[in-house]
């Protein structure tokens, strides 16, 4: 069966065509076949899930209305807590951690029917945009298995665009969920700053950080938000009204203002995706919207911002893996060494390396200098995006400026890893909801992604805006010729 | 800083990293070009800017104060690298 879409796995199973059980083989078909290709996944549930599915086959035969996403499979990134099973953010740190608590979103989820099949791989503790820093395996982009996913939730866009499930959850600290999602050719959003829970998500950069849905279509985008979203009282930044979200979306463009981000639309942005985002941009244009470019000058410091911050804020939080409590401990018997070492041993270099990066920028003689002017220049990109949103309903811009890149291309060379992440790390920044579409392939067949950002809280017209884009061109869907072929269970 | 692996050596410590000196070598060489990069932010005219430390239009959050049972203690021993009589045993600290 085709594991394609979630609404139509719910339809199906909800009029009892096709039971849980058999949608969940289905599933793990699909990844025994081809994931020793891929590697999205660093740990797979099969007892838990198939627990599930026979209590929801159960519950569905009694009569009993089991979720709007009753039976559908599904991938979770491996920096989401999951009760009883290992939760590692792909790091030797928390290679044998097992959480004694559920993230939200996850607890959501399975409320919602959803069947949990296993755990993806990331960069390590979400920092990096290739998942080549995992220290626990290697992922592979289904379109080409010689290229990297992105990331750092690039598993689950992995596990997405190779049909294993219809809808996996990641986070986006700096365009995480986003730029795997291009690479991969698959939808990902990154919701409002505030808008899910972040309990049970494994601190990487508490003012950025949002979880969010990675999938085939922009309707299961839609449906997994209506889902995770909401207030949760262990989570104080969760914002305390729900979000709005239509039943069926908006997908009218009529009178609908979009901005071309002319920062992003340069020389430094490959031809063929610049090419492909005009094409989209046209398309906005013929079909009612009105569209103009509109500069965002702050942009250009975006990645700056992004770096002083972000490593700050990672460098406090992950202050906490000292050997202690839980974790990766070194053999040592004085306290300082076994603080350092373990860190040493526990942590790969990208983390090392922010970590580091985040603590100078803290430090004494340096924080004026470093740290609060790149809070300061934060909030002038605020601005800038404010200035925007007064002027359009929607901006436009590609989600990368490349598509998928060859493993190892960018691995010693750090800053030129940090620059891919130009188009992102301005939504996290300014705390605006940001989704990521295909739009188009380039002369390798390799998928295009286009990247849509909004004023807070309007993932409706988001959501709306790329309905219309995607029933008008058949990007979504495709699966990869890579690895391509029916699986059967 | 006067140089990188001066740099390197001195956040590594207030860090708690204990680096190799081939690590020294290579994040110095690193962290010289990153910070070099970063430091653009020092150029831009923020007059007038109040800083962002986070986007939300909250403050203060507070749960109503009543006492609700946590996790078990046995749960959260079970993750610790070393646990004895119910604590989490670590090196001898005086």
């Amino acid at each position: 069966m085709s594991l394609d879409s979630a609404r139509q796995i719910q339809a199906r199973f909800a009029c009892g065509e096709v039971s849980a059980q058999e949608i969940l083989e289905a599933s793990f078909a699909r990844i025994d076949a081809m994931d020793d290709r891929v590697g999205a996944f660093l740990t797979l549930m099969r007892d838990r899930a198939m627990t599930r599915a026979r209590d929801l086959d159960r519950r569905r035969a009694s009569g009993e209305d089991c979720g709007v996403l009753a039976g559908v499979p599904v991938a979770i990134k491996d920096n989401l807590c999951t009760r009883g099973a290992r939760t590692t953010c792909a790091s030797r740190m928390l290679a044998d951690f097992i959480p004694p608590y559920d993230a939200t979103v996850v607890g959501r989820l399975e409320a919602a029917g959803a069947v949990i099949v296993g755990k993806t791989n990331l960069d390590e503790f979400a920092m990096g945009s290739s998942t080549e820093n995992s220290a626990l395996g290697r992922t592979r982009n289904p379109w080409d298995l010689g290229r990297v996913p992105g990331g750092s939730s690039g598993g689950s866009a992995a596990a997405v665009a190779a049909g294993m499930v219809p809808i996996a959850l990641g986070s986006d600290t700096g365009g995480s969920i986003r730029q795997p999602a291009a690479l991969c050719g698959v939808v990902g959003l990154k919701p409002t700053y505030g808008a899910v829970s972040r309990y049970g998500l494994i601190a990487f950069a508490s003012s950025l950080d949002q979880v969010g849905p990675l999938t085939g279509s922009v309707e299961d985008a839609a449906r997994v938000l209506r889902v995770i979203s909401g207030p949760d009282p262990r989570d104080s930044t969760s914002l305390p009204q729900a979000l709005a979200l239509p039943e069926r979306l908006e997908g009218s463009l009529r009178s609908l203002r979009v901005g071309l981000i002319a920062e992003l639309d340069t020389d430094g942005v490959d031809p063929e995706t610049r090419a492909a985002v005009q094409r989209a941009a046209d398309w906005f244009a013929r079909s009612g919207a009105s569209v103009e470019r509109v500069s965002l000058p702050a942009i250009d410091h975006g990645i700056a911002v992004y770096y002083l911050i972000a490593t700050a804020e990672a460098s406090a939080n992950l202050a906490r893996y000292d050997g202690v409590r839980y974790g990766w401990r070194a053999d040592r018997s004085d306290l300082l060494g076994m603080y350092r070492q373990t860190r040493d041993q526990g942590f790969g270099p990208e983390v090392k390396r922010r970590i580091m990066l985040g603590t100078y920028a803290l430090s004494a003689g340096y924080y004026e200098a470093c740290y609060q002017q790149g809070q300061l220049v934060r909030s002038r990109l605020r601005q800038d995006f404010e200035a925007g949103f007064e002027r359009f309903d929607l901006l436009l811009s590609p989600t990368s400026p490349q598509t998928a890149f060859a493993l190892g291309e960018k691995v010693d060379d750090p800053l030129a890893m940090y620059l891919a992440d130009v188009a992102t790390v301005g939504a996290n920044l300014a705390g605006i909801p940001a989704l990521s579409l295909p739009c188009g392939f380039d002369s390798r067949g390799l998928p295009i992604g286009l990247q849509l950002m909004g004023p807070a809280l309007s993932e409706a017209r988001l959501l709306g805006a790329a309905l219309a884009f995607e029933h008008a061109h058949d990007y979504a869907g495709r699966l990869p010729a890579a690895i391509a072929g029916p699986v059967q269970p | 800083m006067d140089s990188s692996l001066d740099l390197v050596r001195h956040v590594a410590r207030l860090a708690r990293l204990e680096l190799t000196p081939e690590e020294e070598t290579t994040f110095g060489r690193q962290l010289g070009q990153i910070v070099e990069y970063v430091e653009q932010v020092q150029a831009v005219d923020t007059s007038g800017l109040e800083p962002t430390s986070h986007c939300m239009p909250l403050v203060n959050v507070v749960r109503a104060d009543e006492p609700s049972p946590g996790l078990a203690r046995q749960e959260l021993l079970a993750n610790a690298p070393r646990a004895e009589a119910g604590m989490f045993r670590v090196p001898k600290i005086l």
